[in-house]
């Protein structure tokens, strides 16, 4: 027997049965009924946001840090249109979101109602699909599909549109396992052929290199596992994108570290020289590949990648495969080890020795701090010697300080980095680290952030507040909006337009005013008692440092060079970009 | 499979692996997508085109099978092999589309467009417009005195010539549905 109930107490009934514990939201007209029937159950938490563009980020955040889609509820009109930033930021990272928007009633759809806008339409190429449901009897079934979209094959957010109208009628709810979504079914295991064909490069390779992406992660723990036995096994060294951080682990023997415009020397120069390039859930990102008719000139190139319209997209691969990294790489460490667990031990030392001379360069050498200012990366130094050995999870906003953060942190295992990579969203950190600290109460959260980016949401301190979420705000503050300074530095005459923070809060003062703990530290000599300071106080800290206003962002490759012409230091910048790479961003 | 006999570019699963992907010819190809046939979906797949700035040159859409809710939209579209590949890969992405074919890439096929054409004129000109329309085997669907009517069916390019025929001899407007097009032989 059907069980009959309003669309406003399926939502909720829908999230209880799809596993939800925690809805980040903000109510408004058009949400009402829903937000009422919240009000009368205890099952599912509501984190009440101060912006609707915070909610989707602490969704994302809390579902890239546990692995299962994050929930954001949010009205009509406004409250849809400031989710757009967020639903872009997860379409482009692969984060599974399901956003539920309130719509004006069905009767009145098309007529310009009061908070009413084209939800469907403007989310349309932001998602990865939407659903308007005009009818009640659809909207169990369309949320469990919504579901179902969103975490299966390459993840992405979805989005439910709902009008007032269907949230009060009642109808018949659908139960998750009568809800058709058999059709979308996206394949997981590889062809076997592409599987032999990949252990037989593996076993030929002389200099090879896996490079390894976001979608180890978004496969789960276990292909991260499995990650680490292939790596382990071969010995081959790996590198991975900013989204790929974690994967493997950064104290592994065989880590190169980070790869693209701001990775590592060793890392970029394996990847322009290797022979055997293996691509493991990354998509050749322009931050990776530099200028594309250069990219690795001499390698075969393999691709793994669960999205069929990824491969082949922007580099031409000699071995495309499509599939489930855990999948994969189970099938491949199988018949890698079945076939005898060979590899070119005759050539791998002297590709090994190549790489310990790159990594001589030591690319990541910290100047000392000077005039008793701190290096921001002496910043993140010490932040990370402090806790690298604590349950941490680290957000980051955008710029510099992401670079930094990504460069100078350790990640041992996955779902601990969440940093928004493809879009690049400011304000993303602050909201993500309120999503994380949420699904995990007791662990340490911190958002790297720089001080121009941390003021875009601002206002969820009043939420980290509410539900006393300790969240460790580590602001590198430079004044400056520092990655823009660095590129009018390099490509615009120095001519540094718009690119500083005028008029900026006392960091200090405004944590006070929202309640939470301030702390502002300029010296590198109390900076070690600072971070202790922060690390021990049981609440929201914002943590004012400030740092050396022109530091630069190295290694670098410029727009429009290969891999192997990066940028050092701050001698090597002289017209560094060209006028064509000028035009890139 | 070795993987050494691996060709530079080639891809296993693509119906392209005879053409050279990395061409730069820019070639017309013919996609027929079968989709579900629910609101929002010719916008999700001309946004798409538009999204990522591939091209449109023709575009039909119609239901196929009104008990599975299913249309059938035709677009032939432009692009070097590579973007022609992507495009069908994108294509696949969205979620109320069924199956994707290029139907230029997998042999031959069937074009066929509909045009309907309002040529005004008298004398000499309404006679010679009457004997090519039958040249080409356009049908005339409605007559006045001074103007007639054609109804013609056939390749796009069928169309292109009759249509340039028709202007110097009193071309007033003219509707064109797009082309329809299904893979020759059996199923």
């Amino acid at each position: 027997m059907t069980r009959q109930m309003t669309g406003a107490e399926m939502v909720v009934q829908a999230l209880t049965d799809q596993g939800v514990d925690t809805v980040f939201g903000y109510p408004g007209g058009a949400v009402l009924p829903i937000y009422d029937a919240i009000f009368q159950q205890n099952g599912i938490r509501h984190v009440l946001v101060r912006h609707e563009q915070g909610a989707v980020h602490a969704a994302e955040g809390y579902a890239r840090s546990t692995g299962k889609p994050g929930v954001a509820l949010v009205t009509s009109g406004p409250g849809a249109t400031n989710a757009v930033t967020g639903l872009t930021d997860a379409l482009l990272d692969s984060i599974p979101i399901v956003v539920l928007t309130g719509q004006v009633p069905t009767f009145m759809i098309g007529t310009d109602g009061f908070q009413e806008a084209d939800t469907i339409g403007i989310t349309r190429p932001c998602t990865k699909h939407n659903w308007l449901v005009k009818d009640t009897d659809k909207l169990a079934e369309t949320l469990h599909q919504a579901f179902h979209i969103a975490t299966n094959g390459r993840p992405g957010p979805v989005l439910v549109d709902i009008p007032k109208d269907v949230q009060f009628a009642t109808g018949a709810y659908t139960p998750d396992n009568q809800a058709r979504t058999s059709r979308y079914q996206p394949r997981l295991k590889a062809d076997l052929s592409e599987i032999n064909a990949l252990v037989d490069l593996i076993e030929q390779a002389e200099r090879p290199v896996f490079y390894t992406g976001g979608g180890v992660i978004n496969s789960g723990p276990a292909a991260s596992q499995l990650l680490r036995e292939l790596v382990d096994a071969t010995g081959f060294p790996v590198t991975s994108t900013l989204m790929g951080l974690g994967a493997y682990p950064a104290s592994g023997k065989n880590w190169l570290g980070m790869l693209g415009m701001h990775g590592l020397y060793e890392a970029n120069m394996a990847m322009h020289d290797c022979d055997l390039m293996i691509n493991i859930g990354a998509r050749f990102d322009d931050r990776i590949t530099g200028r594309l008719q250069d990219f690795s000139p001499n390698s075969k190139k393999v691709h793994i990648d669960i999205d069929p319209s990824s491969l082949n997209k922007v580099i031409r691969v000699d071995l495309p495969v499509i599939g489930d990294v855990g999948h994969v790489l189970e099938d491949v460490l199988k018949i890698w080890k079945s076939r005898g667990r060979k590899t070119r031990t005759d050539a791998l030392p002297k590709w090994q020795a190549q790489i310990e001379e790159w990594r001589a360069i030591d690319c990541l050498k910290v100047k000392a701090n000077e005039n008793g200012v701190i290096r921001p990366q002496y910043a993140l130094q010490r932040l990370e010697a402090l806790t690298k050995d604590m349950d941490r999870y680290i957000t980051t906003e955008v710029g510099q300080h992401q670079m930094w953060a990504a460069q100078y942190l350790g990640f041992e295992s996955p779902n601990r980095w969440m940093t928004s990579g493809g879009l690049g969203t400011m304000g993303y950190g602050f909201p993500a680290s309120i999503g994380v600290q949420m699904a995990h109460p007791d662990s340490l959260v911190i958002n790297v952030a720089g001080e121009a980016s941390w003021l875009m949401n601002m206002q969820e301190l009043g939420t980290a507040m509410q539900y006393r979420l300790p969240v460790k705000q580590f602001i590198l503050n430079n004044e400056r909006l520092g990655m823009v300074r660095q590129w009018q530095q390099l490509l615009h005459g120095e001519r540094y337009s718009q690119s500083w923070s005028e008029a900026l809060p006392d960091f200090v003062k405004l944590a006070e005013a929202f309640g939470a703990k301030g702390i502002l530290v300029s010296d590198p000599a109390d900076l070690d008692d600072a971070i202790m300071e922060m690390l021990n106080h049981d609440g929201p800290v914002l943590f004012d440092c400030l740092v050396e206003k022109h530091e630069n962002c190295f290694p670098m490759i410029p727009s429009g060079k290969p891999h192997n012409e990066m940028l050092l230091g701050d001698a090597s910048t002289k017209d560094a970009i060209k006028t064509d790479g000028a035009v890139l961003v | 499979m070795s993987a050494l006999r691996i060709k530079k570019g080639s891809s296993s699963h693509s119906a392209y692996d005879l053409r050279d992907p990395n061409a730069e010819t820019i070639e017309r190809h013919t996609l027929a997508v079968i989709v579900d046939n629910e609101a929002g979906v010719l916008a999700r797949v001309i946004g798409l085109f538009s999204g990522r700035g591939y091209n449109i040159e023709s575009l039909t859409v119609s239901e196929i099978d009104h008990e599975c809710h299913l249309s059938r939209i035709t677009v032939v579209t432009s692009g070097t092999p590579a973007i022609i590949e992507q495009i069908n890969k994108q294509l696949s992405r969205i979620i109320p589309v069924h199956e994707v074919h290029d139907l230029t890439a997998e042999g031959p096929s069937v074009e066929r467009e509909l045009g309907l054409f309002k040529v005004s004129g008298t004398g000499d000109k309404r006679v010679e417009a009457l004997r090519l329309a039958d040249i080409f085997r356009a049908a005339v669907v409605d007559s006045t005195l001074e103007s007639f009517t054609f109804e013609i069916t056939g390749k796009p390019e069928k169309i292109d010539a009759f249509a340039d025929l028709m202007r110097p001899l009193g071309l007033d407007e003219m509707a064109r549905t797009g082309v329809a097009a299904l893979g020759r032989g059996g199923a």
